[in-house]
């Protein structure tokens, strides 16, 4: 694995509490790490396993989901929905070797501002530590 | 409807490994409301094998097609168009379906991407039980609308075996007791005394005992 290896990381956020959270992170001046790209979502319920799968397809070397605390979900359950959606991409991520640890959901309430910054941190250095996404090393698979 | 589930992932990679143009097919019929083999599985297998490919420097064409349904000629037609240009379909229909497959198209290699595994509905999201083994002569009738055959587990006919315990049964106790399913049905029609009537040995000719089995009906052949 090379030193220079930045992970590209794709980050699924809620827009309730998370995404105004990551905005406060920004009004604020917090940094988090140029390697995660946010994508805002109505819900974490609205995740589906291919919308997980498609982030690695293309190149992706670590997800993570960033929800709403449980019991805080503004879709009630949303978030719950999430959780098992991940758990059986996870599965999916070991039967291809590509390993479910690059794939991950964290929680975060309104007002934890500095949360935000912390776990992207977090799993940047995780995913740099695990190095690339193997998916991306390989040849000509294509899809018609 | 039929109920099957999707193979474990791995065998499907071996199984579709030694091709490079790969034709993934699914059906809107029984395998989408069961979420085994609709357009959604669909793309989520290609997806998957598509990154195995990836992964393992293997070139791999994938066409994603979901047909209306996969168990009528007229249908299976409609990938004849293309389906030279892939070297096997990757069914995930029902077992029929990739059967279908097999006989329209016998110079293509047809896999099958599901186990295919009982007739049966949903009991509630993502929970599907099994309801009816196709014996080929219904005796709902007469067991109060429970049918021993698909849920007793020993497809007893003449009331429970002596595993049935506390309304379980004996192979596991998450099953419950075809029989006592049939006697509470009884009770709540007031229909007990049909409990005591025996019913003959059944003649299995119409299930599988008589070979695959074919229904004609000479007044809608053309």
């Amino acid at each position: 694995m090379s030193e220079a290896f930045e992970p590209t990381i794709i980050a699924y956020t809620c827009h309730f509490c998370p995404y105004e959270m990551a905005d406060k992170a920004g009004e604020q001046g917090l940094s988090y790490p140029t390697n995660v790209s946010i994508i805002e979502v109505p819900c974490t319920g609205r995740i589906d396993v291919i919308h997980l799968l498609r982030a690695f397809q293309d190149g992706a070397d670590g997800v993570y989901v960033v929800a709403c605390k449980e019991g805080e979900c503004h879709h009630k359950t949303g978030n719950l929905v999430a959780k098992k959606r991940l758990q059986y991409t996870k599965k999916i991520l070991d039967d291809l070797e590509i390993g479910s640890e690059r794939l991950e959901m964290r929680y975060i309430m309104t007002g934890e501002v500095p949360h935000f910054a912390r776990i992207a941190q977090e799993m940047t250095d995780k995913i740099r530590a695990l190095g690339p996404n193997p998916v991306k090393n390989g040849g000509a698979a294509h899809k018609a | 409807m039929i109920v099957a589930e999707q193979k474990p992932l791995k065998e499907i990679i071996a199984m579709t490994s030694p091709f490079k143009k790969l034709l993934i097919v699914g059906c809107n019929e029984c395998v989408t409301v069961c979420h085994a083999g609709g357009r959604k599985e669909v793309e989520q297998l290609a997806a998957a094998l598509a990154m195995a490919a990836q992964k393992d420097g293997r070139p791999l064409e994938i066409k994603e097609v979901t047909l209306e349904r996969c168990c009528d000629p007229e249908y299976i037609e409609q990938v004849r168009p293309f389906i030279d240009q892939y070297e096997a379909v990757l069914s995930c229909a029902c077992s029929v379906g990739t059967q279908y497959f097999a006989d329209t198209y016998p110079t293509k290699w047809a896999l099958p991407a599901l186990n295919t595994s009982f007739m049966g509905g949903s009991l509630a999201q993502g929970i599907w039980a099994e309801r009816c083994a196709g014996c080929g002569n219904c005796i709902l009738h007469e067991t109060g609308g429970i049918c021993p055959i698909a849920r007793c587990s020993k497809r007893m006919l003449n009331g429970p075996c002596g595993g049935s315990t506390g309304g379980h049964c004996e192979v596991n106790p998450d099953i419950p007791c075809g029989w006592q399913l049939i006697w509470d049905r009884l009770v709540a029609l007031g229909r007990t005394p049909d409990y005591a009537k025996i019913m003959a040995a059944k003649d299995w000719n119409t299930s599988r005992d008589g070979g695959p089995r074919k229904i004609v009906r000479e007044d809608l052949t053309i």
